[in-house]
C-alpha cells in the first residue's frame, strides 16, 4: 500500500481549500435572486461587515424548501409566502420576514396573437390566453412563480392541467429554461422580473402584460430551526438575517442595479 | 451561425485573456475529476481483476450488475448521494453536502462500474491466453496479475481515458450534490447548464468548446504516454 501514499496525500491537499472554508452559512435561495447578480452584489459587503461568508444554492423556491426540509440549509430566501409559513409552521423555520419584493410580467412574441397587450388586468390577459390558445410555458416545477402562475388560473377558474401537453406546456425546469423555450416557441410565459431583465437569449419575446396588483412578488427569508436541525450554523445564519433586515442591508438591497434598473426593492417591517 | 462565431470568439478570449473565474472553474473540474478517477481506479482495478481471474458462485451476475451499472443515469447518482450525504441523511454527520467530496463521491459511484467492467473483460481475456501457460510454469498469483496488467496497458489507459470522460463531461450529479455554489463547486459542466439558462448561448458553448480542448490535451498527453512506453519496451 505504500505506493499510494503519496497519491492520496496529494488528494488532501488538492481537497483542502473546500474543507478550510467550511464554516459558512449555507443560504438556499431561488435562481432569480442568483442569477440576477444579486448575491454577488449583497454577500461581499455582508463580510466585509461581518466577516462571515455565505454559500448560495440557487434552485427553485420547492426544491430549496424541501432541501431545507432535509435540513440542508441555514436560510432560506424564496418567493413563495404560503409555503413559508408552512415551512414555519411544521417548525423548521423559525419565524418568517418579508426581505424585499418586484413584480411578474407576462412575456410573449411581440406580434401577440391573444392580444395581451390590450388587457388591462392579469385576470383579463390570462382569460384571451386561453381563449385563443397560442402555447403557453409553465414552469411546471413547484417553484415561486409556477404556484403564483396556478394561482392567477385558478381565479379566472381555468382548468389549466386539463390542457397540460396542447397548448399548456409544463417545462419542469427553472425560470432561464422556460424562458429559452419560449423564446424558440414563440409562446407566452410569466416571469419574475429579475430573471426577465438578465436574460440574454429574448428573440421576439418582449413584455405584454404588468402592473397588475395580483403580479406581486415578494421575497420572504426564513432561518431554519436549529432545535429541528442541530447542525445548523444558527449564529451566523441569524447575523445575516439581522443584517439583511436592517437599514445598511435593506439599502444594499435597493442599491442593486442592473443596466441602471433596480431588480429588488426592500420592504422589511422594522 | 453567428452564435458559434461568438461562440469561438468568445472562447478564444477567455482562454487568452486567462481569465481567472474560468482557470478557478477549470481546475476545480480536473481536481474532482482526476481525483475521483483516482479512487475508481484503486477500488475498480482489482474488482476487475479478481472477477476476471477467480471463478466464484454468482460472478456472472455481478458482472451483469456491473455492466449495466455503466448505464445509470448520473441526475439518479446526484439524488442517491444527495439523500446519504444530506444533513438528515445516514452520512449528514460528514457534512461534505455542497462540497467537492460529495461531487467526488458521485463521480466515483459513476466512474467505478466502467473500470470494473472493461477491465474484467480485458483481463478476462488474457487470463484465456496466458492460463495454460502459467499453469505449466506454476507461476504465482501475484506475478500472472501484473503480467496480466503490463501486457494490457495500453487498453487499460483506454479505460482510464473513458472513465475521466465521463467524470469530467458530467452534470447530472455534481449539480445536485455540489449544489453549483460560486467558487465553491461550480465545475465546467455546471456553468455551462447556468449560462445556458441565463440564456448565455454563446459563453455556455465557448465553454463548451474550451471542455472539449481540455479533454482533447488529456487525450493527446494519453497518446504520448502510450507511445513512449511502447518504444520503450520495443526498444
Amino acid at each position: 500500500m505504500n505506493r499510494f501514499k503519496y497519491p492520496i496525500y496529494l488528494l488532501f491537499i488538492f481537497l483542502t481549500p473546500s474543507l478550510i472554508f467550511g464554516g459558512e452559512v449555507l443560504l438556499q435561495s431561488t435562481t432569480s435572486t442568483n442569477n440576477s447578480g444579486f448575491y454577488n452584489h449583497i454577500l461581499p459587503i455582508f463580510k466585509n461587515d461581518t466577516g462571515i461568508s455565505v454559500k448560495v444554492v440557487a434552485v427553485g423556491t420547492g426544491q430549496a424548501i424541501r432541501n431545507a426540509e432535509n435540513c440542508d440549509a441555514d436560510i432560506l430566501i424564496v418567493h413563495a409566502k404560503k409555503a413559508e409559513e408552512e415551512f414555519v409552521a411544521n417548525g423548521v423555520g423559525i419565524k418568517r420576514h418579508d426581505l424585499m419584493y418586484n413584480d411578474f410580467v407576462v412575456v410573449g412574441p411581440d406580434t401577440d396573437p391573444a392580444q395581451v397587450r390590450q388587457s388591462k388586468t392579469i385576470s383579463e390577459a390570462l382569460t384571451s390566453i386561453s381563449r385563443v390558445q397560442p402555447s403557453f410555458i409553465s414552469r411546471g416545477d413547484n417553484s415561486g412563480t409556477h404556484k403564483k402562475e396556478l394561482e392567477l388560473w385558478g381565479k379566472i377558474s381555468i382548468p389549466i392541467k386539463d390542457y397540460s401537453g396542447k397548448w399548456y406546456k409544463e417545462t419542469g425546469s427553472g425560470m432561464g429554461t422556460t424562458l429559452n423555450i419560449a423564446a424558440e416557441l414563440d409562446a407566452y410565459t410569466i416571469s419574475d422580473r429579475a430573471t426577465w431583465l438578465t436574460f440574454k437569449n429574448k428573440k421576439a419575446l418582449k413584455i405584454l402584460f404588468e402592473g397588475d396588483p395580483l403580479l406581486f412578488n415578494q421575497y420572504g427569508a426564513v432561518l431554519v430551526n436549529p432545535d429541528q436541525c442541530p447542525k445548523t450554523r444558527a449564529k451566523e445564519a441569524k447575523a445575516f438575517l439581522n443584517w439583511l433586515l436592517s437599514d445598511n442591508g435593506q439599502l444594499e438591497i435597493k442599491n442593486y442595479k442592473m443596466n441602471g434598473v433596480q431588480l429588488f426593492y426592500p420592504n422589511a417591517m422594522r | 451561425m453567428s452564435v458559434f462565431l461568438e461562440a469561438f470568439s468568445t472562447a478564444f478570449k477567455l482562454i487568452v485573456s486567462l481569465d481567472t473565474s474560468l482557470l478557478e472553474i477549470v481546475w476545480l473540474s480536473i481536481k474532482v475529476s482526476i481525483s475521483s478517477l483516482f479512487i475508481a481506479s484503486v477500488l475498480g482495478f482489482p474488482i476487475g481483476a479478481l472477477l476476471a481471474i477467480r471463478p466464484f458462485r454468482g460472478r456472472a451476475l455481478v458482472i451483469t450488475i456491473f455492466n449495466s451499472m455503466m448505464g445509470m443515469p448520473p441526475v439518479v447518482v446526484g439524488l442517491v448521494v444527495y439523500l446519504v450525504v444530506s444533513r438528515s441523511g445516514p452520512l449528514g454527520w460528514l457534512e461534505i453536502l455542497y462540497t467537492p467530496y460529495a461531487m467526488i463521491i458521485a463521480q466515483v459511484i459513476l466512474i467505478l462500474p466502467i473500470i470494473v467492467a472493461l477491465s474484467t473483460q480485458i483481463l478476462e481475456e488474457l487470463h484465456k491466453e496466458y492460463e495454460e501457460i502459467f499453469k505449466i510454469f506454476s507461476v504465482p498469483p501475484r506475478t500472472a496479475v501484473f503480467t496480466y496488467i503490463f501486457d494490457s496497458k495500453d487498453a487499460l489507459l483506454t479505460i482510464f481515458l473513458a472513465g475521466f470522460g465521463r467524470a469530467i463531461s458530467e452534470v447530472g450529479a455534481v449539480i445536485i450534490v455540489g449544489g453549483n455554489i460560486d467558487h465553491v463547486t461550480r465545475v465546467m459542466t455546471t456553468t455551462i447548464a447556468l449560462e445556458t439558462s441565463k440564456g448565455n448561448l454563446p459563453l455556455a458553448l465557448a465553454l463548451g468548446i474550451i471542455l472539449l480542448g481540455l479533454s482533447l490535451i488529456v487525450n493527446l498527453v494519453a497518446t504520448k504516454i502510450k507511445s513512449t512506453a511502447n518504444g520503450g519496451t520495443n526498444g
